[in-house]
């Protein structure tokens, strides 16, 4: 088996109008620059895709990644915890405008529906959110005396990821603290697409220390020297 | 001594509570201030709920690793002994009570122990992070905060007013002018600044104060 492929256009080919899309990272910890940029240039080729409903923890920042996906107008609708940054620009206008519609939800609690729908659990309880607005809707419980809110799980058709080493299996390691919310979306997503920064043979990858196994994984392409959302964004980049 | 504490005072004084070895996360701004007033001899583990334990101080200018941040998006170091792990593992850590302590800022605490610190209303792009779910779970919920604000209207009130973060979940204030726990739904006064009277307290309290015996004065150094 191989699940590598040759190009970043090629890896994300399969993404289509109206599909949900998980987007690993946090701020630019994590951001698949490349894998997001590939998708915009086939929409400005083409016009597809679009409509999409993109999850990440945050939405977007400066011109480039999530917020220039926005811009171009390919996002019907963000799910996140923070859509603010240091750049919010791209969201805030479309949102105050009535462009994008907007699903909050508490940063554990995105982790957690994440992780329950790669997981095949429909449903859980949390205490977070319980009493709040976020909650407004939603089933409660008692459990030993305390109140709990009822969470649905969350699944995607396609999920983004930056690693930093794959193999051919779709074993993944990850750079310091960038993998956050990857190794559940890798899980949750039909087509799990991945950018790794280096590919390296079957057992080059110590078993101990593979952090998301292949079984969750559908494609991976090699970005040998990845752009960091952060750095781009000091540099005042825009991806356009 | 001035009328009230600084921000550097207030982070000093909610610094005194944490055990060695506690593990704790503080809330973007003012409480990450904290970190930076820990008694000599003890070194508590800091949480971040983008998946870092036992992080440092920022790095020096030129060295950020942005693939190494905290929950503000700044850029952190790390100390030995300190783990990375993806989001659900970092809440469960958070609801799973294996915090020690959480400290948060507030727009306004209630005396039952509501918190509202998210959100000012309708208007404008709204945003939770992770403040819903580190205000349950973890063993101690503090929140460090100007004891009014900036137009002088209490922080400290009888019922929120502003959309909630989380139920009931307060334990501790550490305000620029008094140390307040939340015990049986009221407002109880822990120290005061000696160069303010009870009366005046209670005017800028928007709750009843229970004084009880052991109630003493807070004294923090210059700083």
């Amino acid at each position: 088996m191989d699940k590598t492929v040759p190009d970043v256009a090629a890896a994300v080919a399969e993404i289509g109008d109206g599909m949900s899309v998980m987007v690993g990272g946090f701020g630019g910890s994590g951001a698949p620059i490349e894998l997001i940029h590939a998708l915009i240039d086939r929409f400005r080729a083409t016009g597809s895709p679009g409509g999409l409903t993109l999850v990440n923890n945050n939405a977007g920042n400066g011109r480039i990644g999530l917020a220039a996906m926005i811009d171009a107008g390919m996002v019907a609708k963000m799910i996140c915890s923070f859509p603010r940054s240091s750049d919010p620009r791209a969201f805030t206008q479309k949102y105050l405008a009535g462009e994008i519609a907007l699903e909050i939800v508490p940063q554990g609690t995105l982790a957690e529906r994440i992780r329950a729908g790669g997981a095949g659990i429909p449903a859980f309880y949390t205490p977070a959110g319980y009493g709040t607005d976020v909650g407004k809707g939603k089933p409660v419980a008692e459990f030993d005396g305390r109140m709990y809110l009822q969470e649905r799980w969350l699944k995607a058709d396609a999920t983004l990821i930056k690693a930093e080493t794959a193999d051919r299996l779709g074993n993944l390691t990850y750079r310091k603290a960038a993998r956050n919310f990857s190794p559940l979306m890798a899980a949750a997503a039909r087509l799990t697409i991945v950018q790794a920064t280096r590919i390296v043979e079957l057992g080059g990858i110590d078993p101990e220390h593979v952090v998301t196994p292949g079984i969750f994984v559908d494609r991976v392409v090699q970005v040998a020297a990845p752009q960091q959302e952060e750095a781009l964004i000091r540099q005042g980049a825009v991806y356009a | 001594m001035s009328a009230k504490l600084s921000n550097a005072q207030i982070a000093w004084r909610a610094a005194q509570d944490i055990e060695d070895g506690a593990y704790v996360n503080l809330g973007i701004g003012l409480p990450e201030m904290v970190a930076k007033f820990q008694p000599p001899g003890r070194q508590a583990i800091f949480h971040t709920e983008n998946g870092i334990l036992n992080f440092g101080e920022g790095p020096a200018e030129g060295e950020e690793d942005w693939d190494l941040v905290n929950a503000g998006k700044k850029a952190v170091t790390l100390r030995p002994g300190a783990a990375f792990f993806h989001h659900a593992d970092s809440f469960a850590m958070v609801r799973g009570g294996h915090l020690d302590v959480a400290i948060l800022g507030a727009f306004e605490v209630a005396e039952n122990g509501d918190l509202a610190n998210w959100s000012t209303g309708p208007k404008g792009v709204p945003a939770v992070g992770g403040a819903m779910d580190l205000v349950h779970g973890a063993k101690r919920v503090a929140v460090i905060t100007d004891h009014v604000t900036k137009d002088g209207k209490p922080k400290l009130v009888k019922r929120c007013s502003l959309p909630l973060t989380g139920v009931g979940c307060v334990s501790r204030i550490y305000t620029s002018l008094a140390v307040i726990d939340v015990e049986n739904a009221r407002f109880m006064l822990r120290e005061k600044l000696s160069s303010i009277s009870l009366d005046e307290l209670q005017s800028m309290t928007g709750a009843d104060l229970v004084v009880p015996p052991d109630s003493c004065d807070l004294v923090v150094p210059e700083i």
